[in-house]
């Protein structure tokens, strides 16, 4: 049994979203970056429960992306997986990308491929079911909870007001979100590990773009809060029916 | 040529998601000097002519009770034809639970240009760009789509329903659909309630509840309001509340017309999830807050008295 775990960099949460080149280009200046929290704490720690309730299982991790993001897939690597696969190319288009993730799992031949909800900077939530499409595999997004049983997964979704149980046959792609796994921290016999764990980078294969982006822009700054003394609800009350207008 | 919008049905009944997505369709269809039309898949209850007011000119329903359950690769072969069949050059979903799964799918067999999440209509004058959010509402970016065949994913509370006259003709479209691969054993749904990220209202509450047990007077303004209920990340991690309800850059990502946060206090993951919402109101004790610089409406004081007065005032009005 093999598992691809689609690892993608994302700048930190608490970052400074800012802008360049005419507000074409995201401003990177001081950015931390991460591991993106539902590839960290969801997808890939799943990986790692079924590979430490099955020893013969083999996670392989893919990251598409430049040179810049070794350190974040070594840390993946840090919390578990045993190889890991960059192609390396930078594209923030989501078919470019999914077509690379595709190419590495043709290659790779995994019964399980799981990716993230979303990617918390272009919030996308794409990837999974265009890898699933070029493969011609079944889709489950938004996981909140995955059971392997053989060869057949059991899988709790998000639906609008509830969740769903399904059963599907492996090959099988899952976009996981909370409730699939709890996040782990990577301990110091991980991160020693992964200094040695193969990391092999790729050329990618051609693929044209469907998407580009034409430049960025931020929000209106709020005109600031409207404070109302604890003693008078009823002013907030009929602020909101009145200038509001949203009850 | 056609803008073809795809219509999500829940248990028979059209979400009120797919209403935003026909509403943005028609208009999109306006623009291009093209007509609306709409997909239905599965089984449904609603009187589907009655869709036209939201300006669809025509509503394919593939009804074959196997599309009663999101599976996405059927979804998509099914929705393929139907465009194929109409010259469907924008398609529209909304960027709900269905179509976040069936619309990266389509994009990817027909090769059409995605954008998820749009917040507007297309720019059409120099080409095809749509709005959309990024770094979790911190941001816009505006995304060229260079495709002849172009899908947009509309982010749900982002586009008004307006309903005008008229009826849809409805035409019944066989289309050979394999077994589901995706088998849906159970459902699961929170009865009663408002899903969260269809609410027009949201009440949420932090850790200022200070335990489970307190939650009865959340309750009361969500239910006074007809509002859906959500909370913090250490709320549901605690099990005070369901996982569901949890809203941040980790939980669900809502956009409601007013968000009421209680006893939160406003952490930039947090604000990540709910800083798209129209309107936003914080009760908190502590002026310091860091929520009161992200709110619309504030109100410095004790939860459990201020909220309680809000339901009442809230009931007074409403009659
Ligand atoms: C990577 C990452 C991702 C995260 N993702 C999320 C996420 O998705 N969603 C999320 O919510 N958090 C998330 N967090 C956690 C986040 O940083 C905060 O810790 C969390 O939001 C705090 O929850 P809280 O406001 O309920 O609790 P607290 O921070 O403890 O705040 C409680 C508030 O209640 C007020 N209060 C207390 N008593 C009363 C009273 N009687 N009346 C009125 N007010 C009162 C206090 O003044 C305080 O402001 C994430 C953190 C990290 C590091
Ligand atoms: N550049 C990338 N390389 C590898 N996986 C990615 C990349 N971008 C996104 N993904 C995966 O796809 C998921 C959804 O991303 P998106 O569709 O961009 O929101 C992420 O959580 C990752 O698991």
């Amino acid at each position: 049994m093999k598992i691809l775990v689609c690892i993608s960099k994302t700048p930190d949460t608490t970052a400074k979203i800012a802008f360049t080149a005419n507000n074409t280009k995201f401003d990177t200046n001081g950015v931390q970056w991460i591991i993106n929290p539902y590839d960290e704490w969801y997808s890939l720690v799943r990986a790692i429960e079924l590979k430490e309730a099955d020893a013969s299982i083999v996670i392989h991790l893919v990251t598409v992306g430049a040179a810049d993001a070794d350190p974040i897939i070594r840390k993946a690597l840090a919390l578990g997986g045993d190889e890991a696969i960059r192609v390396n190319a930078d594209s923030h288009d989501s078919f470019y990308i999914a077509s690379q993730i595709a190419e590495v799992a043709k290659q790779g031949g995994y019964d399980l491929i799981f990716t993230g909800k979303e990617t918390i900077d272009y919030n996308g939530s794409s990837i999974g079911g265009m890898v699933a499409e070029l493969l011609d595999m079944p889709y489950v997004s938004l996981a909140t909870k995955f059971e392997l049983g053989g060869t057949k997964a059991t899988v709790t979704r998000e639906i609008e007001g509830g969740e769903e149980v399904c059963e599907v046959n492996l090959p099988l792609v899952v976009s996981c979100q909370k409730g699939v796994a709890e996040q782990r921290i990577p301990n110091m016999r991980g991160i020693m590990a992964a200094r040695t764990k193969p990391l092999k980078a790729v050329e990618p294969t051609s693929v044209d773009a469907l998407t580009g982006i034409a430049n960025f822009e931020l929000p209106p700054a709020k005109a600031g809060v409207k404070l109302i003394s604890p003693d008078n609800v009823e002013e907030l009350v009929r602020l909101l029916k009145e200038e509001a207008k949203v009850i | 040529m056609s803008v073809l919008i795809f219509i999500d049905i829940a248990e028979g009944n059209v979400k009120k998601a797919s209403l935003e997505a026909l509403t943005y369709g028609a208009k999109v269809a306006e623009q291009l000097g093209t007509t609306a039309e709409g997909v239905v898949l599965g089984t449904a209850k609603d009187d589907l002519s009655s869709l036209g007011k939201y300006g669809v000119k025509k509503i394919h329903h593939v009804n074959n009770p196997s599309l009663d359950h999101l599976d996405a690769q059927a979804y998509t072969k099914a929705i393929a034809e139907v465009a194929g069949k109409t010259g469907a050059k924008v398609i529209v979903f909304s960027n709900n639970v269905d179509g976040k799964s069936v619309a990266p799918r389509l994009s990817a067999k027909l090769k059409a240009g995605l954008v998820s999440g749009a917040v507007a209509l297309p720019d059409t004058s120099n080409g095809f760009i749509v709005k959309k959010n990024v770094f979790s509402g911190k941001a816009f970016a505006n995304i060229a789509l260079n495709t002849d065949v172009k899908i947009i994913a509309l982010n749900p509370n982002a586009y008004k329903t307006t309903a005008g006259d008229g009826t849809a003709e409805v035409v019944s479209t066989d289309i050979a659909v394999d077994a589901p691969k995706v088998k849906v054993t159970a459902v699961n749904k929170v009865s009663g309630e408002v899903p969260l990220t269809e609410a027009e209202i949201v009440v949420s509450a932090g850790r200022g509840m200070k335990g489970p047990e307190n939650w009865g007077i959340v309750e009361d303004l969500a239910k006074a309001l007809h509002a859906a209920t959500a909370c913090s990340r250490p709320v549901a991690d605690a099990h005070w509340r369901p996982h569901n309800e949890h809203v941040g850059q980790t939980g669900t990502a809502i956009a409601p017309t007013l968000y009421i946060a209680i006893g939160i206090s406003g952490a930039i993951q947090h604000l990540a999830g709910v800083n798209r919402s129209k309107v936003i109101v914080v009760i908190n004790k502590d002026p310091e807050a860091p929520f009161f610089k992200a709110a619309d409406y504030g109100i410095v004081g004790d939860a459990f008295e201020v909220v309680p007065k809000m339901t009442e005032a809230i009931k007074k009005i409403k009659g």
